[in-house]
């Protein structure tokens, strides 16, 4: 469960509203990839992860990304119950995925490095930290189920 | 995970770029890292940390002045902060942890005012960086 204010709330709304889906994911995907290279070991089906270039234009990444950020923007919808809305994406991470949670850590990092890229001066510290908080709820979630 | 040419050549470039500006990105990812991560200000009792805070600012440039001595350093960066390890080991004592709060708050704060300069390599190559300055801030703990 994450509590926001309701100045923090709407911090939130405001980016949320703002944000191109496609490219905020598409980009935090394969930064991850990039950034920390040993996360491409969950996406040998990708294709050409060879170089920073081939990451950052491979369209399952792409695709994939943007996937991530949708679940993210639906899970905050939910932030009084969290771990009830991403219970069985936690599951599937788990059982069939074999996902570390660290990694869940490593890509909200990566995320908030890509919007403070994108949204510049609106991202305050104090916005900064709203992510930061619901981000590390988000992962938090996702672990949840790990057995 | 050693520092690759290509990552030296990067980091050195950025530094160049910043100029006397590294201190004031610094202080703003100190203010960043006590804003989203409010155990880092459990080191600073003393300091008034509101925003605009002078010792707030006079501490950045401390960092700033640490950060640009370890771009000039790259190939021996243990040796380079060995006195600053032991100052962070024995008398400051302050939990590594907060190092890597502190590295993601400054590339985020790269990333808001270099978004041009911030791609995915040079992410790559500052996040390698600052991780290899933390390593070596904490070789000396114990």
């Amino acid at each position: 469960m994450v509590h926001l204010t309701a100045e923090e709330k709407a911090a939130v709304s405001s980016l949320q509203g703002k944000v191109k889906v496609d490219v905020v994911g598409g980009e935090a995907l394969g930064r991850l990839l990039v950034v920390y290279p040993w996360t491409q070991r969950f996406f040998d089906s990708f294709g050409d992860l060879s170089s920073p270039d081939a990451i950052m234009s491979n369209r399952k990444v792409k695709a994939h990304g943007k996937k991530v950020v949708n679940s993210l923007i639906n899970g905050l919808k939910n932030l009084d119950n969290l771990k009830g809305a991403f219970a069985k994406l936690s599951e599937l991470h788990c059982d069939k995925l074999h996902v570390d949670p660290e990694n869940f850590k490593l890509l909200g990092n990566v995320l908030v490095c890509v919007l403070a890229r994108h949204f510049g001066k609106e991202f305050t510290p104090q916005v900064q930290a709203v992510f930061q908080k619901v981000l590390a709820g988000v992962a938090n979630a996702l672990a949840h189920k790990y057995h | 995970m050693a520092l690759s040419a290509a990552d030296k050549a990067a980091v050195r470039a950025l530094w160049r770029k910043l100029g006397s500006n590294v201190g004031i990105y610094t202080t703003e990812a100190l203010e960043r890292t006590f804003v989203s991560f409010p155990a880092a200000k459990t080191y600073f009792p003393h300091f008034d940390l509101s925003p605009g805070s002078a010792q707030v600012k006079a501490h950045g440039k401390k960092v700033a002045d640490a950060l640009t001595l370890a771009v000039a350093h790259l190939d021996d960066l243990p040796g380079a902060l060995s006195a600053l390890s032991d100052l962070h080991a024995h008398q400051l004592r302050v939990d590594p942890v907060n190092f890597k709060f502190l590295s993601h708050c400054l590339l985020v704060t790269l990333a808001r005012h270099y978004p041009g300069d911030f791609g995915p390599a040079m992410h790559a190559s500052l996040d390698k960086f600052l991780s290899h300055v933390s390593s070596a801030l904490a070789s000396n703990y114990r």
